[in-house]
């Protein structure tokens, strides 16, 4: 108990100071009201109880209206965008697409924004402000974007890795497994123990469907690979990951990949010279030994897309799902460990991805009893990928039921 | 090497701060004074400890560190406790609050720092704090039972009236204890942070200070039964992520409780039996003391 309060002042301390709001005071009130509001994150963490009081940081910055009437884009953000993971992705993506749209459009956000009915009150604000395209990054602000989607029909709503749409609110997400697979590719092709390890955060669709990309990827290198799966039921947790890590290490396997989203499982292999890949961002620098290749998420082109349509009056709804193909996902920062055939064999598959003539999810695959999911030649629509629950075969251990 | 053997080796990496910890907490219990703080003193230890290995790239430098600021902060709280009279109880709480607090507000610009691990091989395979938290083991057991300064600072504890009768200066033995103590329970912050997983995120220590004060009372504050119960939550910590790997159909949250389970059932096993325990527990435990009176 003591512990838990401890955590929630130093995540309410360092929220305030991140944001650099000048009332300290507020820091104070937070800490006693905002609980625990901003330590989940990312699609499918829980949803977290409801506050009454404003995030300290929950400011508009830089929303002032000007004489040219830019096209005003806002995004709400669930963590700082100093998290060098998800909301500093998200944040890289807003500056790089103002600047392609350079005078035409004016962006702005709102950082720590809690996946709670603050939600709707911080987006309701950015209606106010006049903000005509609003990004939510984050799974727990769909039903608050529904309901202000609602209200504001005149408004284009955007709101990351969620399932519900309406007339004026789209989804969009990531590919993220067809990164897995081609990280699943490398590892086929350097494990010499035949044993891969992932350590999982929470076992949701998203992340299943990583591992057994990942599974899928190494075995199209060398069909007698297995993978071993540990779970830390975190996003980001180092000292956690860590002990995962090592877990997996000591069962023999040689090559590790990781759904968290710190450095900490990569730097695990590097101390007991195996081999890990850089997830969510190039990591190169954290294991150079171990390092062999990192999956990264580049959400500019889908946030340029978005403005342009808006910008067009040719937005639409839709359920987006941007991969390879799109300049979404990319595998980069390849060792030279990595075989040349390795290394043309990646591109070779990027290649039938983007040109449609590779699919991933093709059959035939069969889960981990046996099962056969997909004939053979059969594609998986993305309706079974999305909701995902079972391990492939090769994949060791059980899925963690409940979630 | 055998997995048993692996699971083994890893079990006493993952003990070693809990061990460091609870070493430095005997020895402030052993004095009369009760630090409830550790979590805190650990959690400032080890954003010094990362932000000195950021800065000089030297480890044994950043443990240093470490443990040099959790001693400093150790001595405000003795200067509080022992001279000040302040609740051993609230001022340790205050203590705790305080350094995870501090460290997420000093650490913030650390966040996205990460020190580049150096590989380990052959016998060394852990990091040599492993050996010496071993040696240190060893070396406060003589200290605490076969030395004249032992046996003044046990007396300190058990009767600092008697102690003080035969000339001894209780506070400053007091505040020894309590700076000592400190700097091992720095070191083992320093340890996470620089060691273990060099990284910082804040609250990274995650209950260890707390599972180290349950140590020192599961050890009858005995530096070798300290070594034993560190290793051994340690092993419940590996062990849980090793059946999950083994594919163990466990619930993971359930097994991610298990440690904090077996720092409760050890001290509901220990106090069913009170005469044992009196027979261990340093007498003026968490008292305050009058030189006065």
């Amino acid at each position: 108990m003591l512990g838990f309060l401890d955590r929630c002042t130093a995540r309410n301390a360092s929220l305030a100071s991140t944001a650099g709001v000048s009332n300290a005071h507020w820091a104070l009130l937070a800490c006693v009201w905002l609980a625990l509001p901003a330590c989940s994150k990312k699609p499918g963490a829980d949803a977290t109880p409801s506050t009454t009081l404003p995030a300290p940081s929950a400011q508009i910055q830089g929303a002032e209206p000007t004489a040219a009437a830019p096209l005003k884009v806002a995004f709400a953000y669930v963590g700082p965008v100093g998290d060098a993971g998800w909301t500093f992705a998200h944040d890289k993506a807003r500056k790089e697409a103002e600047a392609a749209f350079a005078g035409k459009v004016k962006t702005s956000f709102v950082e720590n924004v809690p996946e709670a009915a603050d939600a709707e009150r911080v987006i309701r604000d950015m209606v106010d402000q006049g903000n005509t395209l609003i990004f939510g990054t984050t799974f727990g602000y769909m039903e608050p974007m529904l309901k202000v989607a609602s209200d504001n029909p005149k408004v284009h709503f955007e709101h990351a890795t969620g399932y519900k749409t309406s007339n004026n609110l789209r989804t969009y997400d990531s590919r993220t497994y067809e990164g897995a697979y081609l990280a699943g590719v490398v590892a086929g092709a350097m494990t010499k123990s035949k044993t891969l390890g992932v350590v999982g955060s929470i076992p949701i669709p998203e992340v299943i469907r990583n591992i057994d990309s990942f599974t899928l990827g190494a075995q199209s290198m060398n069909p007698d690979v297995k993978t071993k799966v540990v779970w830390v039921g975190k996003w980001f947790d180092p000292p956690k990951e860590t002990e995962a890590a090592q877990a997996l290490l000591d069962q023999g396997a040689d090559v590790l990949m990781q759904n968290t989203d710190s450095s900490a499982v990569l730097q695990t292999a590097e101390k007991a010279g195996k081999f890990a890949f850089g997830w969510d961002s190039d990591m190169t620098k954290f294991g150079p030994h171990a390092h062999l290749a990192s999956a990264v998420i580049n959400w500019t082109p889908y946030y340029r897309k978005a403005i342009k349509d808006a910008l067009e009056g040719s937005w639409s709804t839709s359920q987006i799902w941007w991969g390879v193909k799109d300049g979404a996902i990319d595998l980069v920062a390849i060792s030279d460990k990595v075989p040349e055939a390795t290394k043309s064999k990646l591109e070779e598959i990027k290649k039938g991805l983007k040109d449609g003539s590779f699919t991933i999810w093709k059959g035939p695959i069969k889960d981990q009893s046996g099962k056969e999911v997909l004939k053979a030649d059969e594609k998986a629509e993305d309706k079974l990928l999305l909701g995902i629950n079972f391990y492939v075969k090769g994949v060791e251990g059980k899925l963690p039921s409940g979630k | 090497m055998s997995e048993l053997s692996l699971l083994l080796g890893s079990s006493v990496d993952s003990g070693t701060p809990l061990l460091l910890a609870a070493l430095g907490l005997i020895i402030n219990e052993r004095s009369g004074v009760i630090n409830l703080g550790a979590e805190g003193l650990m959690l400032i230890a080890a954003i010094t400890g990362f932000a000195t290995a950021v800065a000089t790239k030297n480890d044994s430098f950043a443990l240093l560190a470490g443990a040099g600021a959790a001693a400093l902060f150790a001595a405000l709280f003795g200067l509080l406790v022992i001279w000040l009279n302040a609740n051993q109880y609230a001022t340790g709480l205050a203590l705790s609050l305080f350094g995870s607090g501090f460290s997420a507000f000093v650490g913030i610009g650390y966040t996205q720092e990460s020190l580049a691990a150096a590989p380990h091989h052959g016998f060394w395979m852990h990091h040599y704090l492993v050996y010496v938290a071993v040696l240190l083991t060893l070396g406060l057991s003589w200290f605490l039972f076969r030395s004249k300064a032992g046996l003044v600072l046990r007396a300190v504890g058990e009767s600092p009236e008697s102690a003080q009768a035969l000339g001894y200066p209780v506070r400053l033995i007091r505040l020894a204890a309590v700076i000592s103590g400190g700097a091992l329970v720095g070191l083992a912050g320093a340890f996470v942070s620089v060691v273990s997983t060099p990284l910082w995120v804040e609250g990274m220590i995650a209950g260890k200070g707390w599972i180290a004060l349950a140590l020192t009372t599961f050890a009858t504050w005995r530096p070798g039964r300290a070594l034993l119960g560190a290793y051994l939550f340690g092993g419940v910590t590996m062990l849980q992520l090793h059946l999950q790997g083994r594919g163990v159909n466990l619930p993971v949250e359930l097994l991610t409780a298990l440690p904090y389970l077996a720092t409760i059932f050890v001290l509901v096993l220990i106090s069913r039996n009170p005469r044992w325990i009196a027979a261990h527990m340093p007498t003026s435990l968490g008292k305050p003391f009058y030189p006065g009176a």
